[in-house]
């Protein structure tokens, strides 16, 4: 058995931890709760968006525009989104799992596809398996704003436009709730699956239908990403109050025990000292 | 005199929400002003100032990246940035200012010049806008 000693510093490490993990629980919580805030004060403008696209888009008039059509697909891209740092249970491997095992079954050579990383440990878990990633961002802030993700947006739209893909997919956690978050794989580009509302109205266009979606379509795409950004920073921030938690629980646990062997060593140590006065006692009568 | 509702509206949330009497803005094809009961319009805007009219009294907003949409009974200004003239910091405009001219005259290649060029024209609006208030 470990010495009295041994088990006293295993306790006073474990609860050095488990005051770190409470705190880094309750930082994501606050975390999330602006994270939900900013997701709330993005649905307006995706609606508003979604509603002007999907009515110039589907609405009279015969206008096609190269990001509404599908072509023959020679290239995909990948853009996925992950965090820059771990500590969030599974919300990375989750994601990054997915992305490796839908490449490995769609495509059989590197030129087939491109990632787009956001994040930091999707940009080395891809690097190190030699996976052609052609753009990059990593030191995104907990609360990312539009700017912030505007120029990656705009390349990666860019890429798109210029024919470097042929589609381009989005994987990041959705978030559900703060206990359940989920892979999703989202097909961005080319624009097949616009809502249709129904409310259709028919507008005047200023100059014409073409150069309004050619405005257009690229924004609509650039705030689909950052849509799915800001769902998955509050998935992240979910995952590592659940991960935190869980490592506070376990802590408490192990704290918990370790401190039951403890007191156990010292009555054994009580009792085998007694033992041994009472034997020297009785062996000077 | 009759008024219109305003809303502009930024992916980092709504900045405006008002009715007022008249909008008017520059879109790529020119200026435009907007009243109660305009016919349904969709129209890109420049990067420049939206001023609104209300009262005798005009406020200003600077929009970059944005596109206009009128419906008779109201008007939605969606914008990848959008600022109200009190609400714009003037140093950092200032500072993105001289950095977009630095780079202007460095001479690289095609696309940082256009960004460039783009980020100078925001700045420049924006110090407009903050001039303006």
């Amino acid at each position: 058995m470990a010495s009295l000693r041994d088990i006293k510093m295993r306790i006073n490490a474990t609860k050095k931890t488990s005051q770190i993990t409470k705190a880094m629980e309750m930082v994501s919580v606050a975390k999330l709760n602006q994270a939900e805030i900013n997701a709330k004060s993005f649905v307006p403008y995706m609606e508003k968006m979604q509603e002007v696209v999907a009515n110039i888009a589907l609405g009279a008039g015969n206008a096609t525009h190269p990001m509404l059509v599908a072509r023959p697909v020679k290239k995909t891209g990948y853009l996925v989104i992950t965090s820059d740092r771990g500590l969030a249970g599974a919300y990375n491997s989750n994601v990054l799992r997915t992305v490796y095992q839908t490449i490995q079954q769609r495509h059989q050579s590197p030129d087939e596809y491109a990632i787009i990383a956001i994040g930091r440990i999707g940009l080395s878990f891809f690097k190190k398996r030699n996976f052609p990633v052609v753009l990059n961002i990593t030191g995104l802030p907990d609360q990312p704003s539009f700017a912030d993700i505007k120029e990656i947006a705009n390349k990666a739209v860019g890429l798109f436009i210029d024919g470097t893909f042929d589609e381009l997919y989005m994987y990041y956690n959705h978030y559900i709730n703060t206990i359940q978050q989920e892979v999703t794989e989202r097909k961005l580009l080319p624009l097949t699956d616009l809502a249709d509302n129904k409310q259709r109205t028919t507008y005047e266009f200023e100059p014409s239908q073409e150069e309004i979606l050619d405005v257009l379509l690229p924004q609509y795409a650039e705030s689909l990403i950052y849509g799915a950004l800001l769902d998955a920073k509050a998935s992240e921030h979910a995952a590592r109050m659940t991960a935190m938690k869980n490592a506070t629980d376990n802590a408490h646990e192990l704290i918990r025990t370790l401190t039951l062997s403890y007191n156990r060593a010292r009555q054994a140590a009580i009792t085998q000292e007694i033992t041994e006065i009472v034997a020297g006692a009785n062996a000077l009568q | 005199m009759k008024t219109i509702k305003v809303s502009v509206v930024t992916p980092d949330g709504p900045v405006y929400e008002a009715d007022v009497e008249m909008v008017s803005t520059k879109a790529k094809s020119g200026e435009l002003g907007i009243l109660s009961g305009h016919i349904p319009l969709v129209a890109p805007l420049e990067i420049s100032a939206v001023r609104l009219k209300q009262g005798g009294k005009t406020e200003y907003i600077a929009v970059s990246g944005g596109f206009l949409e009128v419906r008779p009974d109201k008007v939605t200004i969606l914008a990848q940035a959008a600022e109200r003239a009190e609400d714009i910091d003037v140093d950092r405009a200032k500072a993105a200012k001289e950095r977009a001219e630095r780079r202007l005259q460095s001479k690289e290649d095609d696309i940082d010049f256009r960004r460039a060029e783009l980020a100078l024209k925001r700045a420049i609006n924006r110090l407009n806008v903050a001039n303006m208030k």
